[in-house]
């Protein structure tokens, strides 16, 4: 309507104003899809909390600043020399002094009150529902759940957006590098503490929409709580600089009703039984390998590369090719143990017997390199 | 006061420039003016080399994905660009101020000890050429940030070592240019000069070499200790050998936290002189600057662990960091509020120093700002290591510590070159400088908000557009500094001469007392001060 009626005033209208319209509609639809102006939506009463404090310091901010740059810049309009000004000689006024250091204070009192109460209440691990260890590892999540439902459950998350999507050879997914292969479920309504600890270097686990950020700390337990209100799938990142990965490993916590997550623990308890593998077993070369690549991909592809060529800006060695790696007994010391003071971690702690005989069993088959397999039984042989 | 010039005219020829000509002069010159221009000139390269990183940095972060450098080398841009922005563009170029500035203005022949003088400065190439080296090493520079927590940095190759030693270089060149100071201002004042006399700049500086003598040993410790543990066996920060990764942290911020007033306060030394000058009306609240100055220095000390909320200190040390950091608010209000005083009915203009004088105080008070949000533990747990983060300190750093630089090189280049620059194009470079600043850093906090982590080298898709305008302004930024290179060349080369005292308001030593260009030996004996 208002276009029409503009176009039987201007002739030229129809075409600037659509133009505008498109120029706006985009911008706006883009600025509506694209921008994030504020913390994320909370999920947690703390979250929501830690939202208002923010908010109420940012208005009295904002109040401050608007009353002491408004005072500036009257002066630089009123009391310019091109005005024709004459400066005044006073340079102290002893009542103006004591005021502007005892009001601030007393605004930090104001702003200090209602922190402190926050402080106190986030700090409060006690009476948990459930207690999760979660542990930093270069790059990804181990959980493991140590007290109450679901307890005895561990899952280890790994990012799980394809290479070809962070390389820029295929598109992007909706929910780009925050993706996992297990997520964290957790119930609703339930507080949850999260233990905090690191198996290499200080890592950060990171939930925004609950408020809950804590150093995972090799060596050292810490810990945090939440306790969300919505059901959902909720996504952070790690906050703590870990090495070349860093970016790479987020978090994900699926919130689920009470009745869904009794299931999910079922379910979970279940498929554990039912996918431990006898270690006893022997398995064919061509099992092995294609197991093995899958395990590859998930842990070691980040420092030893999908061609097997290595890092060296991480002290990862080129695999393929290497002498080290197709020699009899193979490399399992090293993936159990890991190598101290670089990336290379004991997987003997996150993986299983067949997994790490699958695994090294594809590094010593692949890029042209050609050795025996590996079988789970010796693998468990040399476990101390 | 005619006294001097006279004496500087009828001895001309000690303005000659110690025994030797061409590069020979400035590898041995222990002229303080000398110095003061190698410390200015070294410190707008490194300018230069941190800000191409910054600008990769940013060419990086323009889309999602990985396009120009891998997750590794984007690590080892973003703890370089920090080291060499902090160490060896900031703190030199203040120290370049220094060198020129404190003998002036307090009458001294020179600086105290003149052959240390040039030792601290000469040490700071070999550290630049250290940690340019690292990149070469086996597995090339750090990737662990400019902060260098452990354990991170013990998985690092020989550059690390590299750096380390730079940064050994670099503490002592502090340690000895701050004994420099030191005695300078205690013992070479004019007579007449009293403390509570000089001007607010030396009186900054005074504070910040105390300052620096307090916490580049520990920064030396920190380091070193890491070393060790990188090499010898130790376990200082390996829990397995009875060490914590956070004490560190510890021992770091301690000499992190007072780094950030060692970078600020010649900063506001810097503003305290050129506000009165453009103001035409002397610096409001003098006395209470120095006692403002010496309480957030003091209160530096103590704050450190409000850079650790989420290592998981207990609530009794949350609560004591976070009111100790809000009470800094109390003394920079202070110096706020005494620049605008006198502003306040003053006779203003607005030359470049002055614009960019208030530039400062408008964006260096936002930084301000959102330091008192940060301080708040609950809302730092969810902003610590976030873009919010990274907004909030460029704006302390480069609107601040950057546009009191300029502001004083707009200031006193008339008196040390002797020749006017341009102040057409001086105003271009300040708003142009303001416009992309604000454009870089600004949308930075709305990133931290939204959750985005700092030092990361790509992004999930809802921070892309926020990125895409932080990295436009970033290479807008970078044009900018080229004007401004241009800028000062031209004003060396062909400005026009400048007179004694180009700015009418301005009242210190160096602007009443000495001719301009300055001659090669000022004051060689003290000015008469009534």
């Amino acid at each position: 309507m208002p276009i029409s009626s503009a176009t039987a005033r201007f002739p030229r209208a129809p075409s600037i104003a659509a133009c505008a319209g498109v120029f706006l509609g985009l911008t706006f639809s883009g600025l509506a899809l694209a921008l994030e102006w504020n913390l994320q939506p909370a999920a947690s009463r703390l979250a929501a909390e830690i939202q208002d404090l923010h908010e109420y310091v940012m208005i009295l901010c904002a109040a401050i600043f608007v009353g002491v740059f408004g005072f500036m810049f009257w002066s630089v309009y009123a009391h310019r020399k091109s005005k024709g000004h004459q400066a005044e000689e006073f340079h102290e006024h002893t009542t103006v002094e004591m005021l502007w250091t005892a009001i601030p204070a007393l605004i930090l009192v104001l702003i200090a009150w209602p922190a402190t109460r926050l402080v106190v209440a986030q700090k409060d691990t006690t009476a948990a529902d459930l207690t999760v260890k979660v542990t930093g590892i270069q790059w990804k999540w181990a959980y493991d759940y140590l007290k109450g439902e679901g307890e005895g459950i561990s899952l280890i998350s790994t990012l799980s957006t394809p290479r070809e999507q962070i390389e820029g050879r295929a598109p992007k997914g909706e929910h780009y590098l925050l993706e996992v292969d297990n997520e964290l479920v957790v119930p609703v309504n339930k507080k949850i503490r999260m233990i905090t600890t690191a198996a290499d270097v200080v890592h950060s686990w990171w939930v925004p929409a609950f408020g809950a950020k804590q150093d995972a700390i090799p060596g050292f337990l810490r810990d945090t709580w939440f306790r969300a209100e919505k059901t959902g799938v909720f996504r952070g990142q790690c906050a703590e600089l870990c090495g070349k990965e860093h970016g790479f490993m987020p978090i994900v916590v699926r919130v689920v009703s009470q009745e869904d997550y009794s299931k999910w623990v079922g379910e979970r308890k279940k498929a554990l039984l039912a996918q431990a593998d006898d270690p006893s077993r022997k398995w064919s070369l061509e099992e092995l390998k294609a197991r093995g690549e899958k395990v590859y991909a998930a842990n070691c592809i980040a420092c030893h590369q999908a061609s097997g060529q290595g890092s060296p800006a991480v002290k990862a060695p080129a695999l393929a090719g290497n002498k080290f790696v197709t020699a009899e007994p193979g490399p399992i010391d090293t993936v159990l143990n890991g190598r101290p003071n670089t990336a290379m971690q004991a997987f003997g702690r996150q993986l299983s017997d067949t997994e790490i005989a699958a695994v090294i069993t594809y590094v010593r088959n692949s890029w042209g390199n050609k050795a025996s397999d590996v079988q789970p039984a010796e693998v468990k042989a040399r476990r101390k | 006061m005619s006294a001097v010039i006279d004496h500087d005219h009828a001895h001309g020829h000690h303005d000659h420039h110690g025994g030797y000509g061409g590069i020979m002069r400035w590898i041995t010159t222990t002229n303080h003016k000398d110095i003061g221009t190698l410390y200015l000139w070294f410190s707008f390269l490194m300018f230069g080399v941190g800000g191409i990183m910054a600008v990769v940095i940013r060419a990086e972060l323009f889309s999602p994905g990985l396009q120009f450098v891998n997750p590794d080398f984007f690590n080892q841009l973003t703890t370089m660009h920090g080291l060499i922005m902090i160490f060896g563009a900031i703190m030199p170029a203040f120290v370049g101020f220094a060198n020129w500035q404190i003998p002036m203005m307090i009458g001294a022949p020179d600086m105290a000890f003149a052959r240390l003088n040039n030792w601290s400065f000469w040490l700071l190439p070999f550290a630049a050429t250290l940690l340019a080296l690292s990149f070469l090493m086996p597995g090339g520079a750090p990737g662990v940030g400019w902060t260098m927590y452990a354990p991170l940095t013990v998985q690092m190759g020989m550059g690390m070592d590299f750096t380390i030693f730079a940064v050994h270089l670099l503490g002592m060149s502090s340690i000895l240019g701050a004994i420099n100071i030191i005695t300078t201002i205690l013992n070479l004042r004019a007579p007449g000069m009293t403390l509570l006399r000089m001007p607010l700049f030396v009186w900054t500086w005074l504070i910040t070499a105390y300052l620096l003598l307090a916490v580049m040993p520990v920064l030396a410790g920190a380091v070193t200790m890491t070393l060790t543990d990188r090499h010898f066996g130790t376990t200082f920060f390996n829990a397995a050998g009875g060490g914590d990764p956070v004490l560190y942290q510890h021992i770091f911020w301690f000499f992190g936290h007072p780094e950030v007033y060692v970078v600020a306060l010649p900063a506001f030394g810097v503003i305290s002189q050129v506000i009165p000058a453009f103001s035409r009306k002397p610096l409001f609240g003098y006395a209470s600057m120095v006692y403002a100055t010496s309480a957030i220095a003091i209160l530096s000390f103590i704050v450190w662990a409000h850079h650790m909320y989420t290592t998981g200190i207990p609530v009794s040390g949350q609560l004591f960091f976070m009111y100790a950091t809000i009470l800094i608010a109390v003394p920079t209000g202070v110096k706020v509020f005494n620049w605008v005083a006198t502003m306040w009915k003053g006779s203003l203009s607005f030359e470049t120093p002055m614009l960019f004088a208030l530039g400062f105080l408008f964006m260096f008070t936002l930084g301000g700002f959102t330091g008192l949000v940060l301080a708040l533990v609950p809302v730092d747990i969810q902003l610590q290591d976030t873009y919010y983060v990274v907004a909030h300190f460029h704006y302390v750093m480069v609107a601040g510590a950057l546009f009191a630089a300029f502001a004083g090189i707009y200031f006193w280049l008339p008196k040390w070159t002797g020749k006017m620059y341009d102040e057409t194009l001086g105003k271009i470079h300040f708003w142009l400088t303001l416009v992309f600043l604000n454009m870089i850093f600004f949308v930075q906090h709305f990133l931290g908000l939204a959750g985005m982590p700092r030092r990361i080298p790509d992004y999930p898709l809802m921070f892309e557009t926020w990125n895409k305008i932080s990295s436009l302004g970033a290479f807008g930024m970078g044009l900018a500094q080229l004007l401004f290179l241009y800028i000062v060349v031209k004003c060396i080369r062909s400005g026009a001469p400048a007179p004694q005292k180009p700015w009418e308001g301005a009242d210190s030593l160096e602007w009443t007392h000495l001719p301009t260009p300055v001659p090669y030996h000022s004051f060689e004996t003290p000015p008469v001060l009534h």
